[in-house]
């Protein structure tokens, strides 16, 4: 029961972790994007743009398996970030998360952002808001957009089984969580245990969708 | 003086070539009417006007002196104007929000921003609005917070894109009351594009019409609609502009036949194929034949009639539809309605051929 509960609080801590790091590092970024400062007459501005537009959307799709496996390669002990011995912690499982959370963050802000910028922002600067509180302005206008990133995010990632079993190590106690021990327990023929297991993570996810759909239907009011 | 001025100015849009030699002056006080098809360029100059938008050629010159687009010289110039858009884009907050916003970005908070956001909105008649979500209005509330958005700063110029293009005419006449207001009392400067031409001619003191990115001509409200050109009458909604074909009766007289059994006296002389012009202000409207000297006198039946505040618009179908513009007094001394039979009054010299 105990182990049950200390599966279930390190899954909410590793996925938890990994998106409001992902939100903090993708959201600038996404806005970035979504205002469309690279866009200009110059070539090589469009080039930048269009590149770095491809290369969110292809890690949008990128399998957590292959996230961890390159964490994997970089913490594993003759890896270049070997001496920090940061494998098989839960550490290593909120950085392959984080490879798979942040695409998610940019390339949802971003879309979000692109959807109100022309008018919201123009409309900001006519009324003599300087070009930071204009961009403000855009983000506050895309916080509905904002939130279903972090809602994708934190589904995608509570759920995600393959990149941190190769990056945690499903260690008892220490880095197993929800979706990992689901597979041991099926591996054992323990089915009932694995799908009470299931249910808890179901929960969960019901639940914080519920929190965070009453902030979106709350804000859609105000 | 001049508080805005334009010098051979141009833009151009991947490759196109969208104003070209633009050259204005707008005086400070003034009311100015940018007119024109779609497609002319009035947004495109708004735009630039509201330094949103850079010329490609030409300068744009504020209080005499040349615009200079840095971020922070755009920002301090930007301050001193309104721009309202034609496609209104309010924030997804309360009407006071929206309203308080210029205000916030400029640092003014508390009691006074309280205070300038209540008597604008009352200026937009809005009173009791401040809580409800602008998105949730209706097409004329929202674009009377647009309105009051731009008011509430009292800039010195204001810029408006269509401001009651689609509007009920009710919110078009209250628009149009808080406009020519600031212009009164704040002598707030008013550039505008409409294509209402009544509205042109009764808030405007100055006008341009713009074809095809280019200036086709420009002056005073009386210079530009008094022989309104061949240009203005193909794409603007003037009243009481027929076709028809004039026959000479004598020399200086014709007899314009418009159809619907209407043969108009006009004091030009003319043979075949014409379109013709009758002001609205030049129609007398009256319940019974009048005995005077001019010559065209036709009996229709009010087919609308529209509320515009102090003046009553009506039109009046005599066989072709007028329209007719009288004070809401006369309109109720006179017990009008829908369907009431009128006569309609004007003189030869009324008769415009365009």
């Amino acid at each position: 029961m105990l182990e049950v509960l200390h599966v279930t609080l390190l899954s909410l801590r590793v996925s938890g972790t990994a998106v409001l790091i992902g939100a903090l590092i993708g959201v600038p970024i996404g806005t970035l994007l979504g205002l469309r400062r690279f866009r200009g007459k110059q070539s090589l501005m469009r080039f930048v743009d269009i590149t770095l537009r491809s290369i969110v959307n292809t890690f949008m799709g990128l399998p957590p398996v292959v996230a961890g496996l390159v964490v994997y390669l970089l913490l594993t002990g003759s890896g270049p970030l070997g001496p920090l011995g940061l494998l098989y912690t839960p550490t290593a499982m909120i950085i392959t998360q984080l490879i798979m959370v942040i695409p998610i963050m940019i390339g949802v802000t971003m879309s979000a952002v692109g959807s109100v910028e022309q008018g919201v922002r123009e409309k900001a600067l006519s009324l003599g808001a300087t070009d930071t509180q204009a961009a403000w302005t855009v983000l506050r206008e895309a916080r509905m957009g904002l939130l279903t990133a972090i809602i994708v995010a934190f589904g995608a990632a509570i759920s995600e089984v393959g990149g941190i079993m190769i990056t945690g190590g499903n260690i008892r106690w220490v880095t197993r969580t929800l979706t990992t021990a689901i597979v041991v327990e099926v591996e054992l023929g323990n089915f009932a245990l694995a799908i009470t297991l299931g249910l808890i993570l179901l929960a969960l996810a019901f639940v914080i969708n519920i929190a965070l759909t009453v902030i979106q239907l709350r804000g859609a009011k105000r | 003086m001049p508080l805005i001025e334009t010098q051979r100015l141009g833009k151009e849009h991947s490759g196109k070539q969208v104003l070209k030699d633009i050259n204005l002056r707008v005086q400070n006080g003034e009311i100015f009417v940018l007119i024109g098809p779609n497609g002319a360029g009035k947004t495109t100059l708004l735009r630039i006007l509201d330094l949103l938008d850079e010329p490609s050629s030409g300068s744009v010159l504020f209080d005499k002196t040349p615009v200079n687009y840095s971020a922070s010289a755009k920002l301090a110039l930007r301050r001193r104007i309104g721009m309202v858009f034609q496609q209104t884009a309010l924030f997804n907050t309360s009407v006071f929000n929206n309203v308080a916003y210029p205000l916030k970005v400029r640092g003014e908070n508390g009691n006074t921003a309280e205070k300038k956001v209540k008597e604008t909105l009352k200026m937009v008649q809005l009173e009791g609005f401040e809580s409800k979500n602008a998105l949730k209005l209706s097409g004329g509330e929202a674009q009377r917070v647009a309105l009051a958005q731009a008011l509430v700063t009292e800039p010195e110029l204001l810029l408006l894109d269509e401001p009651t293009a689609n509007l009920d005419p009710k919110a078009v006449s209250i628009i149009e009351e808080a406009l020519s207001r600031v212009n009164r009392e704040r002598q707030t400067t008013i550039v505008m594009t409409t294509h209402n031409m009544f509205q042109a001619q009764t808030l405007a003191q100055k006008a341009a019409l713009l074809l095809d990115g280019r200036i086709e001509k420009t002056g005073t409200i009386q210079e530009i609609f008094e022989v309104p050109s061949r240009h203005l009458a193909s794409f603007a909604r003037l009243e009481n502009v027929f076709s028809g074909v004039s026959s000479v009766v004598e020399e200086g007289t014709s007899l314009v036949d418009i159809g619907g059994g209407l043969r108009l006296e006009a004091a030009f002389t003319k043979t075949g194929e014409v379109t013709i012009y009758v002001s609205p202000k030049d129609v007398i409207l009256s319940k019974n034949p009048i005995v005077s000297s001019a010559r065209n006198t036709f009996k229709g039946r009010i087919v609308e009639v529209a509320d515009l505040g102090p003046t009553v618009r009506l039109k009046v179908n005599a066989g072709r539809v007028f329209v007719v513009q009288i004070t809401k007094r006369s309109f109720k001394e006179m017990r009008l309605n829908v369907d009431s039979e009128a006569f309609l009054t004007f003189k030869a010299s009324s008769v415009q051929a365009v």
